[in-house]
């Protein structure tokens, strides 16, 4: 049983050939740039020093604060650099440079668990902090976090195997090579989490990664593999929700608001990895396609190897690219620059030589609807648009602009190739600034009042 | 790192749907294909060249007004053509050539490019154009050419034989003197792109599998008049009366080419219903009780007036806030009140 939520679109999923060969491990770059965050949260103090040697999988970056991950060091070698540096987001963070030294000489914190340690659900907690794993979707929430946050409140835990963007095989992948690791991973996080039920929700276009789950999930599990239509986008968060259980994640509220919990199936292949292997979160599976790409294919890249090194191995461009993308064609951001490093979140890295964004001089709403009809947030961008470019507040806040998930639907139909999606992030801004203006005024006349 | 590479860095989505405006345009134009055959075929050539003319001139103005007003030139999204057509598909065959190219004028300078252009006028141009010429010169299109009234498809004239449309015949409270199919069909007299509800109903078919309009505000339109219409027949046969209500005059021209216009038409799902029943009503008001024949063009009209207001007060249902929610909240807000 499923459920649909408003709207969505059918991007040309170009998923073909890359989801056709074996994912290929990268060779270690001579040099890995690690910003000191690598997701959603406070970010890590760097715990090594310039001249320090330090092992593969030794953590070199930690916080106290709740919201955050450790980590770790993705070579082996000597730290040559501690310095901001560019980040795909285009920030200057804080980053541990280190020099490989070719041997992976692996840390002695790399061990695996003993099942005695996982049947206890607190410890997979604390080894899911451990290990730094955040989420591997892109999103880079980090997951212990999510766990211990959710106890209680939540009695279902979605898998999302949706990987609804187009170009993007890296979860597919992950699923096919190894469906007992991520079956296993599941089944920790479900232990974690205290419940005996878990959805892995995957598109109907991965029929075999289907079959090959089912096939090997045994049926006291208590994983359902459920297959969703093909439709972005399916894997956002709140989309995936409704899908699967027929709720709504309320204006504002987290999953755990409906009962729910949503983990990347990387993610959990990732926790597997970390239980049984040791091995912390160091490295993903990377798509790297685009049309300035003669095979796209997918990789296995350490963390903090930067963008040209990939696109080198990968076989160089074919033809000099116009944009690169890191992330999928619907979410992903453009980086200007290929010297920033992957990250924990990064699925695929795009190629483009061609403007496939199709822009027009004089972008012009006709007023047709099409933005209307596919918003999956039941929203109607052409209006939260027009209240945007006048800085209408009133308008943008009763239009509800700020429940938009940038899925970039509305501007992917658009025929008049409005620029909606961005829009809407400035307009976000917007909000977010002249709240924080207004709270310094307040307080400011309150400071005033009280002298 | 020494490649000085140029990337453009730019918002997401990095890929967008072909589909474009100027592509929605030619497959308007092509929907509306079908009836100016029929058009052709029932009242001769002079319906084509009567059309040529009239899209003519709505290209003109609106490359002159945007040249004139150093504007970016927008005649390359075609939706100048199809104010061109649909004002020659509102006006009967015999209408002298320079009728429509002040209507253009009127529709397209006036209407559509004083308020900014395409999506930004709020009354459809073509209606407003064909009821300017209505208005300044009623007695120039007041009959329209019988079927096959020309000697020949050659006949150029406008001197052909006129007779009463059988919208005249409803308007007067009795059953036309023409036979269904002819109807359907569009053997019949009337404006030239409105005779053929078969023709129109294809052009509309193909809209909607082509998913350039969606049929809410057709089907609710359509709907409407032929509930009013079974419900109160005149004294005439209830389906009887019901069907020469669909078929004759332009209300499936109106129904599927007018009121979808998108400019001038509601967004949300629930407006376009509300505006299709709208024009429903106000249609068959007009028929019954209006002192014109036809109400379709002055419904949809009104209707336009309407559309901001419609669109505000349909905002669809809040992601996350189901009616329950609102209901609960209303309640606690009442509570908290007293
Ligand atoms: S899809 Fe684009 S052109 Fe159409 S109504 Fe929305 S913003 Fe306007
Ligand atoms: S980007 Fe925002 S407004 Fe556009 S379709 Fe997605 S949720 Fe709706």
């Amino acid at each position: 049983m499923s459920f649909k939520f408003h709207g969505g679109v059918h991007p040309p999923d170009k998923k073909s050939p890359a989801d056709k060969t074996q994912v290929i491990p990268l060779n270690p770059p001579s040099l890995v740039v690690i910003p000191m965050s690598l997701h959603i949260g406070a970010p890590c103090r760097p715990a090594v020093k310039v001249g320090d040697m330090v092992k593969l999988g030794q953590k070199i970056g930690d916080s106290d604060a709740p919201v955050s991950a450790p980590i770790h060091a993705t070579v082996s070698g000597k730290v040559t650099a501690v310095e901001p540096r560019l980040t795909p987001a285009g920030t200057m963070v804080t980053s541990v440079v280190i020099e490989n030294d070719g041997m992976d000489t692996p840390c002695e914190t790399m061990v695996p668990h003993s099942e005695e340690e996982l049947s206890d659900p607190d410890a997979i907690v604390a080894l899911i902090r451990e290990a730094g794993i955040v989420g591997m979707g892109g999103a880079t929430f980090p997951t212990a976090f999510k766990i211990t946050s959710g106890k209680g409140k939540v009695d279902t835990v979605i898998i999302n195997g949706a990987e609804c963007e187009p170009y993007i095989t890296s979860d597919y992948r992950t699923m096919l090579e190894h469906p007992e690791e991520v079956l296993g991973g599941i089944r920790l996080i479900m232990k974690a989490c205290g419940v005996s039920r878990a959805i892995f929700a995957i598109e109907d276009n991965k029929a075999d990664a289907i079959a090959l789950l089912k096939s090997k999930n045994s049926e006291n599990s208590g994983i359902d593999i459920l297959p969703l239509k093909t439709l972005y986008p399916q894997g956002a968060e709140k989309q995936l929700i409704k899908t699967v259980t027929g709720l709504e994640v309320p204006p504002g509220g987290l999953p755990a608001a409906v009962g729910c919990a949503v983990f990347n199936c990387f993610t959990a292949y990732s926790v597997y990895r970390a239980a049984y292997e040791g091995r912390p979160a160091i490295e993903r599976v990377v798509t790297v396609a685009g049309s300035a790409m003669e095979q796209p294919k997918n990789y296995l890249v350490r963390v903090g190897t930067p963008l040209e090194y990939v696109f080198e191995q990968a076989g160089g461009f074919i033809k000099e690219p116009h944009k690169v993308i890191m992330g999928g064609p619907m979410m992903g951001v453009a980086v200007h620059d290929l010297s920033v490093p992957v990250i924990k979140g990064t699925n695929a890295l795009l190629a483009f030589c061609e403007d496939e964004t199709r822009t027009v001089e004089n972008p012009t709403c006709i007023r047709c609807g099409k933005c209307v009809e596919v918003c999956p947030m039941n929203l109607l961008p052409l209006y939260m648009y027009m209240y945007e470019q006048k800085d209408d507040y009133a308008g943008m806040e009763r239009n509800r602009l700020t429940d938009c998930i940038e899925c970039g639907a509305c501007a992917y139909n658009c025929p008049g190739r409005l620029h909606l999606t961005h829009s809407f992030r400035a307009g976000k801004a917007k909000i977010a600034a002249r709240a924080a203006a207004e709270k310094a005024r307040a307080e400011a006349t309150k400071a005033a009042t009280t002298v | 790192m020494a490649e000085n590479r140029k990337l453009t860095v730019s918002s997401s989505p990095h890929i967008r749907s072909a589909q474009d405006t100027r592509s929605i345009m030619l497959d308007v134009i092509i929907a509306l294909s079908p009836a100016l055959l029929v058009a052709v075929y029932v009242f001769g050539l002079r319906a084509l060249v009567l059309t040529c003319v009239s899209v003519a001139a709505s290209v003109f103005f609106e490359w002159a007004y945007r040249k004139l007003m150093k504007k970016p030139s927008s005649i390359g999204d075609l939706s100048a053509v199809i104010t061109g057509m649909l004002i020659a598909y509102c006006l009967p065959a015999n209408t002298p050539y320079w009728i429509p190219v002040i209507a253009a004028f009127f529709a397209i300078v006036i209407v559509k490019q004083l308020y900014g252009g395409i999506g930004k006028n709020f009354l459809n141009p073509a209606l407003a154009g064909r009821a300017f010429v209505v208005a300044s010169w009623p007695a120039l299109l007041a009959l329209s050419p019988a079927p096959l009234g020309y000697d020949s498809i050659f006949n150029f004239g406008s001197d052909a034989v006129t007779a009463a449309t059988p919208m005249a015949s409803l308007h007067a409270g009795s059953l036309p003197d023409v036979g269904i199919l002819d109807m359907f069909l569009g053997k019949i007299g009337g404006s030239l792109g409105e005779v053929s509800s078969f023709a129109l109903l294809v052009g509309g078919a193909y809209l909607v599998i082509r998913k350039i309009i969606c049929c809410r505000i057709p089907v609710s339109y359509i709907l409407t008049v032929a509930v009013l219409t079974f419900i109160f027949p005149k004294g005439n046969n209830n389906l009887q009366w019901m069907l020469y209500n669909l078929l004759g005059g332009g209300l499936m021209l109106g129904a599927i080419f007018m009121a979808t216009d998108y400019s001038t038409s509601p967004v949300t799902p629930k407006g376009q219903i509300i505006f299709g029943i709208g024009c429903g009503l106000l249609t068959v008001f007009i028929r019954y009780f209006g002192s014109y024949v036809e109400g379709v063009s002055y419904a949809i009209l009104i209707m336009n007036v309407c559309v901001w207001l419609i669109d505000k007060y349909t905002l669809p249902r809040r992601f996350g806030v189901t009616r329950e929610d609102k209901r609960s909240a209303k309640k606690s807000k009442e509570v908290a009140a007293q």
